[in-house]
C-alpha cells in the first residue's frame, strides 16, 4: 500500500475538474476567480508530484510551483481590481450583465 | 514517505540505494504515509467539492481556505517543505485575504446569490465529468518510471541557488510582473475624482 505518483495526479485531476466546474457554473465574478485558484493549485500539485517522483533532488518542479503561486497572487490582485471597477459601474458583479462591450 | 523523509535521512538502519541515494521505505511501514495521504486527499477533494456546490460566495471563500490549507499539507507530504510554507503564507494568508476583500467590497448582502440554469449546470457537469474520466484513464494507464520509497526533502538552499542561476531571467521577469501588477491594481481600484 505505497502511495505513488498516480495517487497525487488523480487528486490533482479531481481538483482541476472541480475548478473547471466552478468556473462554468458561477455567475459571480469573484466566484469564477475562486475556481481559477483551484485550477492553479491542481497544476501546482502536479508540478510538485512530478518533482518528487521523477527527479528527486532537482527542484525544477518546486520552482515552477513557486512561479505559479506568484502569478496567482498577481492575477488575483488585478482581477479583484477589475471586479471592484465592474461593481462601481454596474452595481453588480454578475458577469452576464457586463455586456456593454458586445457588438 | 515525504514528510518523514527529511527527518529520517540520518537514520543508519534504513537500507539506502547507493546509486540514487534513495531510501527503501518498504520495510519501514508505508502505512503512515498512506493514512496521511488519504486524509489530506479527502480533505482536499471535499473542500474542492464545497467550492463547487456552495451557492453563497462567502461559503465558497471559506471552503477555498480549507482547500488551500490541504494543498499545502500535500506539499509537505511530497517533501516540498519550503513550498508548503510558502503556500500557507502567500496563498492562504495573502491571496485569499485579497479575494475576501473583493467579496466584501462587491456583495450587496452576505446572502446574495446568483442562480444558474439547469442546462448550464448539466453542460458543466458533463464537460468536467468527461475530462475527469479521460484524465483518470490516462493517469492509470501510463507506466510512470518514478522513484518509489523515501527521498530527501528539497532544500531551500537548492531552490535559492537555482533561482539565481538557471531561473534568473524568469525570476527577474516575475519581479517586474509583480511591480506592474501593483501599479495596475492601484490604478484600477482608485477613487474617481
Amino acid at each position: 500500500m505505497t502511495i505513488g505518483l498516480n495517487h497525487y495526479l488523480i487528486v490533482a485531476a479531481g481538483l482541476f475538474c472541480m475548478g473547471l466546474f466552478t468556473m462554468m457554473t458561477k455567475r459571480n465574478a469573484i466566484g469564477i476567480l475562486l475556481g481559477v485558484e483551484l485550477v492553479l493549485n491542481a497544476a501546482a500539485i502536479n508540478f510538485v508530484a512530478f518533482d518528487r517522483y521523477l527527479g528527486p533532488g532537482r527542484v525544477d518542479g518546486a520552482i515552477n510551483a513557486l512561479f505559479i503561486i506568484v502569478l496567482a497572487a498577481a492575477e488575483a490582485a488585478i482581477a479583484v481590481g477589475i471586479c471592484i471597477n465592474l461593481y462601481k459601474n454596474l452595481a453588480t458583479v454578475d458577469v452576464d450583465q457586463a455586456t456593454s462591450l458586445q457588438g | 514517505m515525504g514528510l518523514i523523509g527529511s527527518a529520517a535521512s540520518g537514520d543508519v538502519t534504513m537500507p539506502v540505494d547507493e546509486r540514487t541515494g534513495v531510501m527503501n521505505a518498504a520495510a519501514s511501514g508505508g502505512w503512515l504515509e498512506a493514512v496521511l495521504f488519504y486524509t489530506v486527499a479527502g480533505m482536499t477533494l471535499v473542500s474542492g467539492l464545497g467550492v463547487c456546490v456552495s451557492r453563497n460566495i462567502v461559503r465558497m471563500a471559506v471552503w477555498l481556505f480549507v482547500a488551500l490549507g490541504s494543498v499545502s499539507m500535500m506539499y509537505f507530504l511530497l517533501a516540498a517543505n519550503f513550498l508548503g510554507a510558502i503556500q500557507l503564507i502567500v496563498y492562504a494568508g495573502g491571496t485569499l485575504v485579497l479575494l475576501i476583500f473583493g467579496v466584501m467590497l462587491t456583495s450587496k448582502s452576505p446572502w446574495a446569490r446568483f442562480d444558474v440554469g439547469k442546462i448550464e449546470l448539466l453542460a458543466a457537469a458533463v464537460v468536467s465529468g468527461v475530462l475527469l474520466g479521460c484524465l483518470g484513464a490516462v493517469i492509470t494507464a501510463t507506466r510512470w518510471h518514478g522513484v518509489e520509497g523515501m527521498v530527501p526533502g528539497s532544500s531551500v538552499a537548492d531552490i535559492g541557488r537555482r533561482l539565481l542561476t538557471e531561473y534568473l531571467v524568469p525570476f527577474e521577469v516575475a519581479g517586474v510582473v509583480l511591480m506592474v501588477v501593483m501599479v495596475g491594481a492601484a490604478h484600477l481600484a482608485r477613487q474617481e475624482k
